[in-house]
């Protein structure tokens, strides 16, 4: 694997297998009563947050808590940042203080990547602007294969605002990576231009995709969307690109349906598809720190030999 | 020095030819053209496989004196120019106060004279602090010592169409030019670069090629509809050229130019994130670059201006988002249209003469610029050695910023020496 992990596109096919294979290993960890491993005893992982994002931030956290790391939060409120700090100030200060790993969560996209020129040890992408989000798609990926037992050609519908949509961007990326076929579904305003050139089908119409999907991933429409004129109302929104519970019932019999949260209930899905069986919602919280554990591991520790279960036992 | 003589210098001609002359300079101006011609009291200066070309004049510079002082100053931008073999560059009126004024206008104008390095002739603001709103008094400034023919809000895009209108009609009092930086403003609101696979992969908001192209189109529109002088800044896309071919097919009095960066540059580069690669109007696709090198060859686009923008460090080292526009361009633009156009075959040193000196001089009504060498005419005069390679290092760059996209990048071709009216600015590839 490379140094820093800042695009779903820095994974080849054995690193993203490597990842989720690691993560089904370290995930057993939390069956247990003490849920520690002491893998990154004495290493340091800060999670710089530019942005609010207290689940990504509390997943990164736990995981490397669980990997006996000590963890910094860095968070943008009440630090030096709201004086007006440069990143790459930040950036040389973290690295002066010895940290092993840089999570970051940032509005600017390639902001890890400008980090990354300025730190030796690791720069995780916890999500940067509306670039890309790599973790999530490795949890997302990883709760696709936990439930329907393949990734190989998955028949995998994305719906909503791909435009400004970091998810569907490291999604895309990982997927294809992955064997799987994917599908956007947005109106024309929240595509991007150039959307050609990804590894994906795109469409405008929800009906006629939804029974060819094993699984469906319906991304959150921020509000501040609605005032840009992307499209003329909530409700309509809803009525064309919502998932509720009629739209469910064309999807095939043991299809699952994903989002990445936070949800907008009754807006881009309806209250009883979140809380349907199909629902991966819950699993991919899960699921997430168990990733975050592999991506963590594998950067400071296990490139080199591949993890194997004694380590987790002499942990135990 | 009083009196030059330029020996062996090759003087490039239409037809392709570049005759090997000597050229007298004496008191300023060009006093005789031949060949075997003796030093009498002159210095003499041996110009033995090197090409003569009037002194550049750039339409489209920043100095950003007053304001900006830490990021360049007139002092330090004109020694850059000289440097890069211009005689005159076109101070854009973006300063802080903005040049919207007879007094600032003159403030640096005088600052330019003092400097002795280049001719300044600063750009007027189209309106009241580039707001878009009022008209600037563009009499006054034209009037002014400076007299000022060149009038842009570069930066910002005179997008409204009523008023644009009325600044084209105004400037016919004075043969003054509108100089537009194309740019509607709605399509474009937090731009970050060129839309297109690009930006879609890396999640930066597109700046797209028609927010250019329908400003171009419709100020074209209203050239024709008042008669007046319309100048494109920095064209950027095929869809530009396309639209400049069709208003100069119609003989309106339309003129544009393009920068060095968007005859090499593309969006590809901004993968890395770094921002001295965002410029406004963005690095478009390989396709723009071509028909902007095929517009220039065919003289669609009438001139290669810089746009040099220099900005402070801090300014460049951030994230993309927050980091500022724009690129240095006055000591590489010749290398670079040297690299682009005349090594490729596009374009004679005849051609470069034209499009970096006297289409430039015609645009801004210089009257004592983008003179080839004859007898009579003011000695402006840029020697360039074209056989030799130099590797771009920022530290070494006359500018007070470090902002180029080239460092590290061996270019063709260099300025040895720079004459302004007779006197020697550069000699040696150093200033004199």
């Amino acid at each position: 694997m490379k140094r820093h992990l800042l695009s779903a596109a820095d994974l080849t096919r054995d690193d993203a297998l490597l990842v989720l294979d690691t993560a089904a290993e370290l995930g057993r960890v939390a069956d247990r009563t003490i849920k520690k491993l002491p893998t990154l005893r004495g290493r340091t992982v800060v999670n710089l947050f530019y942005e609010d994002s207290t689940r990504t931030r509390l997943s990164f956290e736990v995981a490397a808590k669980r990997l006996s790391a000590d963890v910094v939060t860095f968070s943008a409120k009440g630090s030096s940042v709201s004086k007006g700090e440069s990143l790459k100030d930040t950036a040389l200060t973290l690295e002066a203080m010895g940290a092993d790993a840089v999570v970051c969560r940032h509005h600017a996209s390639g902001a890890p990547h400008r980090l990354a020129n300025w730190i030796q040890g690791s720069v995780v992408n916890a999500g940067d602007g509306t670039h890309e989000h790599p973790t999530q798609a490795l949890l997302d990926a990883y709760t696709m294969r936990q439930r329907m037992g393949r990734l190989e050609g998955l028949r995998v519908t994305i719906i909503g605002d791909i435009l400004h949509s970091r998810v569907a961007r490291s999604n895309v990326l990982l997927l294809n990576t992955l064997g799987a076929d994917v599908t956007l579904v947005a109106p024309p305003t929240l595509l991007p231009v150039g959307i050609e050139a990804w590894p994906a089908q795109t469409s405008y119409d929800t009906d006629s995709v939804l029974p060819k999907s094993d699984v469906v991933m319906m991304l959150r429409v921020q509000r501040e969307r609605m005032g840009a004129a992307f499209f003329p109302s909530a409700r309509e929104y809803s009525r064309r690109y919502g998932l509720d519970a009629d739209r469910m019932a064309m999807l095939p019999d043991d299809a699952i349906v994903m989002h990445p949260g936070p949800m907008n209930r009754g807006m881009e899905i309806a209250a009883e598809v979140a809380d349907s069986v199909r629902s991966t919602i819950v699993d991919q919280v899960a699921n997430g720190v168990s990733v975050r554990m592999a991506v963590l591991y594998l950067l400071l520790g296990g490139s080199e030999a591949a993890f194997g279960t004694h380590e987790v036992e002499a942990g135990a | 020095m009083s009196s030059w003589l330029l020996q062996g210098v090759a003087l490039p001609a239409a037809d392709g030819a570049a005759p090997l002359v000597d050229i007298r300079i004496v008191d300023g101006v060009v006093a005789e053209l031949g060949t075997s011609l003796g030093p009498g009291d002159a210095a003499v200066f041996d110009g033995a496989g090197l090409i003569a070309l009037p002194g550049l004049v750039d339409l489209h510079t920043h100095l950003r004196e007053p304001g900006r002082e830490d990021a360049e100053t007139v002092e330090t931008g004109t020694r850059a120019a000289a440097l890069g073999g211009f005689t005159a560059v076109h101070a854009m009126a973006n300063t802080d106060p903005v040049a919207d004024t007879a007094g600032v206008v003159e403030q640096v104008w005088r600052l330019g004279r003092d400097a002795g390095h280049c001719d300044v002739h600063p750009v007027g603001a189209v309106t009241l602090g580039l707001n878009g709103v009022a008209l600037a008094e563009l009499g006054a400034m034209a009037d002014s010592a400076a007299r000022v023919r060149v009038f842009s809000d570069d930066g910002r895009c005179v997008s409204d169409a009523g008023l644009m209108r009325r600044a084209l009609d105004y400037v016919k009092a004075f043969d003054g030019v509108i100089a537009q930086h194309a740019q509607e403003p709605t399509l474009t609101e937090g731009a970050q670069m060129h839309e297109g696979i690009v930006s879609a992969r890396l999640g930066l908001q597109g700046w797209p090629a028609a927010a250019e192209e329908s400003i171009i189109a419709r100020d074209c529109l209203l050239a024709a509809h008042t008669g007046s002088r319309l100048h494109v800044c920095h064209v950027s896309t095929a869809g530009s050229v396309e639209l400049l071919r069709w208003a100069k097919s119609k003989g309106w009095r339309v003129t544009a130019e393009v920068t060095p960066h968007h005859l090499v540059l593309t969006d590809e580069l901004a993968e890395s994130y770094d921002p001295l690669y965002k410029v406004n109007p963005p690095l478009r696709t390989s396709a723009d670059v071509e028909a902007l090198r095929d517009g220039l060859a065919d003289g669609t686009i009438d001139a290669v201006a810089t746009d040099h923008a220099p900005h402070a460090l801090e300014d460049k080292e951030s994230e993309w988002g927050c980091a500022a526009f724009g690129m240095l361009g006055l000591e590489t633009a010749l290398s670079i249209v040297v690299e682009a156009m005349v090594e490729t075959g596009r374009m004679s040193w005849y051609d470069v003469a034209d499009r970096m000196s006297v289409r430039p001089a015609a645009i801004g009504r210089l009257v004592d610029q983008g003179l080839r060498p004859a007898v009579g005419v003011p000695a402006n005069i840029t020697m360039v050695d074209p056989g030799v390679h130099w590797t771009v290092d920022p530290g070494q760059l006359a500018s007070r910023s470090r902002n180029t996209p080239y460092a590290g990048r061996t270019l063709p071709a260099r300025v040895v020496a720079t004459f302004l009216r007779g006197r020697a600015t550069v000699l040696d590839g150093k200033l004199a």
